[in-house]
């Protein structure tokens, strides 16, 4: 199964910040997208998940253009957890990752599937212990991880998260990095914007790399972290390392 | 909420609205209740459409505040915010004005064309964008010209007579309606509380902003269609039928939603029966007061709201840092 973005455009407020990109994501993969500010990452996410129509260019899923499948359908295979992450009312975690559960439920209350699929993501983000707690009063990293719940509950297909590392503590972010890579094991396919190279290089099996609109790397991630092309994404020179264990890690030292 | 809850607000319902038809200047006694005491016409031609009428217009108040906080996520929305109820008011007005309204269905019909054409009018301001701001925005203007035009109606009046008459139906009040008046408001009222009663889950949704609502299927063009259309016949015929009543929309959801969990969806029925509830009881006691002339109840109402929202503030003063 493929998500595939072919030759998208699109101009907000008479900027281009989609300018003819294409690209192939796998299920099955974690696909890291990394840019500057403004590079666009946010859009692409939005014309993939079908929240924004991108002014040229399709959006095809498993081959089929995403405007040819019913809304509900697209809901049921395409779980998205946008940057924002404001809750408007005082309701409880339980109730907020039983609405991940929207796209599948009929008018007649929650079945059992929904109540399996309800616990094994409470369980895979480790919030069954919060669950009578209103999501307010959480902390940011409970948060973040409820909020990931929310998204698993609707055991999507494909998993496009934005920034969902933001205002989380260093050990909160290795768990949903471990969270994300779980759930490409399990056959989804993760597509999240980071801004973090380190974070990227640890959990990617892909990453793009974009600059204005466009992509300057799409590769596995030793192909496309390096000093060059970091150089020609960010205007930054950097140094890639290896710590004692093996993992990559890679240093902005200064402006080029 | 949990169904004993629902049960209970519902007795208490039917409770008041049986106190109500005892209560009055002229205090009706249950003996009373046969075709051979005089008194029974009190109640089965005044009092019973009063009171049928009152808890129709405030479960319609209620419920269309309850889905407007939901679907604008903000718990100061008022289902007079959009426009309807300022537009309502004006068709009214204008029929008070040209002196139409001596015929007993003329009024109604001016005002549910006013609250119709303010609905049309905001569906074009907003076009398919299914946008928040422009919908509230679209609404604020709508009511500010309906309310500049309500005040040139009042100032340009052609009689002193016209011109108490205007204000007075401004001020809301459910005093002499009769059966017609029911029927009509039932019906729509109906419709729209339907409407209105399939928004829930998309409600919910919205919890989570709207980009993540998009996502999870909610589609925001029909889900704005529907608000408009469900709170436009619910708030229409209310101000059709009783003036401009302020307040039971804000207030309900408010008061019953912390006990529902927060859960949009189900602050949906319990604010239509406790705007029903507050109603039919706070109607029930302008009549009974002992005043020379009745005590308006949009009037009562809003003395109430204010003070009301005093304590919330000083209650969220008290909680911020």
């Amino acid at each position: 199964m493929t998500l595939q973005a072919q030759d998208l455009t699109l101009a907000l407020g008479g900027t281009r910040v989609l300018d003819g990109l294409s690209a192939g994501f796998l299920a099955g993969q974690v696909t890291a997208v990394l840019g500057p500010n403004g590079a666009g990452k946010s859009s692409l996410l939005a014309c993939l998940a079908g929240l924004r129509a991108p002014d040229s260019g399709m959006v095809l899923l498993g081959g089929v253009p995403r405007t040819d499948i019913p809304r509900r359908d697209l809901a049921r295979r395409i779980g998205f957890l946008p940057q924002t992450a404001d809750v408007n009312w005082d309701v409880d975690v339980g109730t907020l990752v039983a609405l991940g559960r929207f796209p599948h439920r009929g008018r007649w209350g929650e079945t059992e599937a929904d109540r399996a699929a309800i616990a094994a993501a409470m369980a895979a983000t480790d919030v069954a212990a919060l669950s009578g707690r209103v999501v307010n009063s959480l902390s940011g990293g409970e948060r973040g991880r409820v909020l990931l719940a929310r998204v698993l509950a609707g055991s999507p297909e494909w998993l496009l998260a934005d920034e969902p590392l933001a205002s989380l503590d260093p050990a909160h972010q290795l768990d949903v990095l471990d969270c994300l890579r779980g759930i490409a094991a399990r056959g989804a396919g993760v597509i999240v914007v980071l801004h973090d190279l380190n974070q990227a290089a640890r959990v990617a099996d892909a990453v793009v790399l974009m600059r204005c609109g466009r992509i300057i790397a799409h590769g596995p991630p030793e192909a496309v972290l390096t000093p060059a092309l970091i150089a020609e994404t960010y205007g930054v020179s950097a140094h890639v390392g290896h710590t004692p264990d093996g993992q990559r890690f890679i240093i902005a030292t200064g402006r080029c | 909420m949990s169904r004993a809850r629902i049960l209970l607000l519902l007795a208490a319902l039917v409770a008041a609205m049986l106190l109500s038809l005892l209560a009055g200047k002229v205090w009706v006694p249950l003996s009373a209740w046969t075709d051979d005491d005089p008194r029974w016409l009190i109640i089965a031609e005044l009092r019973m459409p009063r009171t049928v009428l009152a808890a129709l217009v405030g479960g319609a108040l209620g419920l269309s505040g309850a889905a407007m906080q939901g679907y604008l996520r903000n718990p100061l929305a008022d289902p007079g915010l959009f426009g309807v109820s300022a537009g309502a008011a004006l068709g009214a007005v204008i029929s008070l004005f040209f002196g139409y309204a001596a015929a007993a269905w003329m009024l109604p019909t001016f005002a549910l064309a006013g609250a119709g054409i303010s609905m049309a009018l905001l569906a074009l301001l907003v076009g398919r964008s299914g946008s928040l701001l422009v919908f509230t925005l679209g609404g604020v203007i709508l009511s500010s010209i309906a309310g500049s035009m309500t005040a040139l109606a009042i100032s340009l009046a052609p009689t002193p007579f016209a011109t108490s008459q205007i204000i007075t139906w401004l001020m809301g009040a459910l005093t002499d309606r009769s059966w017609d008046d029911v029927r009509l408001a039932a019906v729509l009222i109906a419709i729209g509380a339907a409407v209105l009663a399939f928004t829930g889950r998309s409600l919910d949704a919205l919890t989570l902003g709207e980009p993540a609502a998009r996502s999870m299927g909610v589609d925001p063009l029909r889900l704005q269609v529907m608000i408009v259309v469900g709170v436009g016949l619910c708030v229409g015929a209310s101000v059709a039928s009783a003036g401009i009543i302020g307040f039971v929309g804000l207030v309900v959801p408010h008061l019953v939603r912390p006990f529902t969990g927060h859960r949009p969806s189900s602050v949906l029925l319990p604010s239509a029966l406790g705007g029903a509830l507050l109603l039919v009881v706070a109607d029930s006691l302008v009549r009974a007061a002992p005043t020379v002339s009745e005590l308006r109840l949009g009037i009562a109402m809003s003395m109430l709201g204010g003070p009301f929202f005093l304590g919330l503030l000083l209650r969220m003063r008290r909680q911020l840092p």
